[in-house]
């Protein structure tokens, strides 16, 4: 552990301003509280708001785990948990159920989660309404007024042009009855998950400087119409190397002739239903 | 207020400036009844429209309105929520220029749905069908319903927002010159279509125009208003067959001339 900086690297007053934002934002489930983002040592895009979230809750016991797409040895998750091994000392880790914390971008584990985990989510865009509204004190005042009809107008037009409501990733959500909110760009495979997590949920915007929380046990819908129900899609496959047939998949090129494979996008699933006995169809030309 | 007054306002003053934009302005309006507030450009019959519907405060004077069940709000003392709930259901607003008021990247069934959405309907089948019905009532086809508004000519850009405000049945429509700035072809059947629906849904209307005929033709009462001024009032035919004020005389004959 680098001593040179202070423990998770950002400065105490910071983390206490953070978690006063958490506090607030957990207070209001689905509410986007405004806070002081700092600059990180990393770029916009890297995560910085989930970053600073996890500075500001991470105590040295803590058991950290990071990843990127349901991947814990991409790049971004890699430089991330270093980050946090430099700055913090905590240790790290892979597998979802020893995790105290765990950091991702785009991706929920497929292990339910359990009361004493925290789950921290990096979060491009905080506002949901971002791309039907442009001006922000007029989402502002759709938030204070619970009026999101624009919303699902949205999802109007959708079922309109393509006889479904044509988004898949970052499918926007109702809190606790009360506030519409941005996943960050999670498949809406994931969004089941939101609903009653165990878990708290908090989500991080560095850029757009918000921090919004879903705290444990908390009602969390996507919208639908009745005779058009959320579903929560994946592909029509099972994983290659382990045979999952229940969890997200993610189409990989294996070879230079074309040749593609569905595999788990959650390493840590398919690494321990692999480690159960468990085996896909292309386990063998997958070696 | 008598008992079934719809909407009352008494003594209603705005100055900008030195610019007085409404002065003193008395005005009551009875369920499925049309008023219509004439005058010159300048008079204040946009400001007036605009404290009325309580999306402007007065600097003194009070609106009241009367909901459904027979309750009295103070319209500029109701919380913002409350009368935002109400410009969404029981009330509509239909501008000059229904670009203002469409979504044109949005269908025209999205667009006349939008404020059964904000009311809370949750079925895409039924809301389409309410769209598509309304969409016929205001003489569109109904296999234009998925096409969007950009498509559409200035007449029909108008009678589709008036579909998409008469979509929640209000009992209350303030219009600012809905037929301004159309073809005179157009406007005879836009007004047409506005006197029938209007009838038929018994509806109440506060209609701003400058156009003594389009009051004529729509209006069961007229004020008249020079420089935030109310000059004159009552029944249209009676007070456009025997003006009394030198203001509407001088209004009256220059139509007469034109
Ligand atoms: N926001 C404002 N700031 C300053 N002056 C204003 C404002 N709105 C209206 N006025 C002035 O108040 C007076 C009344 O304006 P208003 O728009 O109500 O007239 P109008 O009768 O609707 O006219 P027109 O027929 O041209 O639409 C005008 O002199 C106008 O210039
Ligand atoms: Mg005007």
């Amino acid at each position: 552990m680098n001593t040179g900086y202070n423990f998770a690297y950002l400065d105490e007053q910071t983390k206490r301003m953070v978690r006063r934002a958490i506090l607030k934002a957990v207070a209001i489930p689905g509410h986007q509280v405004p806070f002081g983002s700092r600059e990180m040592p990393l770029p916009y895009g890297w995560g910085t708001g989930g970053i600073q979230l996890t500075a500001s809750i991470i105590g040295p016991d803590d058991v950290l785990k990071v990843i990127d797409q349901g991947a814990d040895d991409t790049t971004n998750a890699v430089s991330i948990r270093r980050f946090f091994a430099r700055t913090a000392g905590v240790a790290p880790t892979t597998r979802t159920g020893d995790a105290s914390i765990i950091q991702t971008r785009h991706r929920i584990p497929e292990k339910p989660l359990r009361e004493d985990q925290i789950i921290v989510y990096q979060v491009p865009q905080p506002e949901p309404l971002s791309r039907l509204e442009p001006s922000r004190a007029e989402t502002r005042r759709m938030h204070a007024l619970s009026e999101y009809g624009l919303m699902h107008v949205k999802l109007y037009e959708d079922i309109t042009r393509f006889g479904h409501v044509a988004i898949s990733y970052d499918y926007p959500v109702m809190v606790n009855h009360r506030y519409l909110m941005a996943p960050s760009p999670i498949p809406a495979f994931d969004n089941p998950k939101l609903h009653m997590m165990p878990a708290l949920q908090l989500f991080g915007a560095g850029r757009e400087k918000r921090i919004y929380a879903v705290p444990p046990w908390t009602d969390v819908r996507s919208l639908d119409f009745d005779d058009h129900p959320f579903r929560a899609a994946r592909a029509p496959h099972s994983c290659g190397l382990c045979g999952a047939t229940d969890g997200y998949l993610d189409e990989v090129v294996v070879d230079d002739r074309g040749g593609r494979l569905f595999v788990c996008s959650d390493t840590d699933h398919c690494e321990t239903r692999r480690a159960a006995g468990h085996t896909g169809a292309d386990a063998l030309a997958a070696e | 207020m008598s008992e079934d007054t719809l909407l009352s306002a008494s003594r209603l003053t705005l100055r900008f400036g030195a610019v007085p934009a409404l002065v003193e302005v008395d005005a009551e309006l009875w369920p499925g009844e049309v008023l219509a507030v004439v005058g010159e450009s300048g008079s204040g019959k946009t400001t007036l429209l605009n404290v009325l519907s309580g999306r402007l405060r007065p600097q003194s004077g009070v609106v009241w309105y009367r909901d459904p069940e027979g309750r009295l709000h103070d319209v500029h003392a109701m919380p913002l929520p409350a009368l935002r709930a109400l410009h969404r259901s029981d009330w509509g607003f239909v501008h000059q220029n229904p670009r203002e008021n469409l979504r044109l990247g949005v269908t025209a069934g999205g667009n006349v749905g939008e404020r059964l959405m904000a009311q809370g309907s949750r079925h895409y089948g039924r809301i389409r069908e309410e769209a598509i019905g309304w969409l016929r009532q205001v003489e569109i086809d109904a296999d234009r319903v998925d096409d969007l508004p950009r498509t559409f000519s200035g007449g029909m850009l108008q009678r589709l927002q008036i579909a998409r405000t008469l979509v929640t049945h209000p009992r209350l429509v303030f219009m600012d010159e809905p037929t301004g700035g159309l073809d005179v072809s157009v406007q005879a059947r836009l007004l047409d279509l506005i006197r029938s629906l209007v009838s038929r849904l018994g509806i109440a209307a506060v209609l701003v125009t400058h156009d003594l005929a389009v009051a004529r033709l729509l209006a069961h009462r007229i004020m008249v208003m020079q420089r935030g001024r109310v000059v004159e009032a009552g029944l249209t035919d009676q007070v456009l067959d025997d003006p009394r004020h030198e203001y509407t005389q001088l209004l009256v004959s220059s139509v007469l001339q034109a």
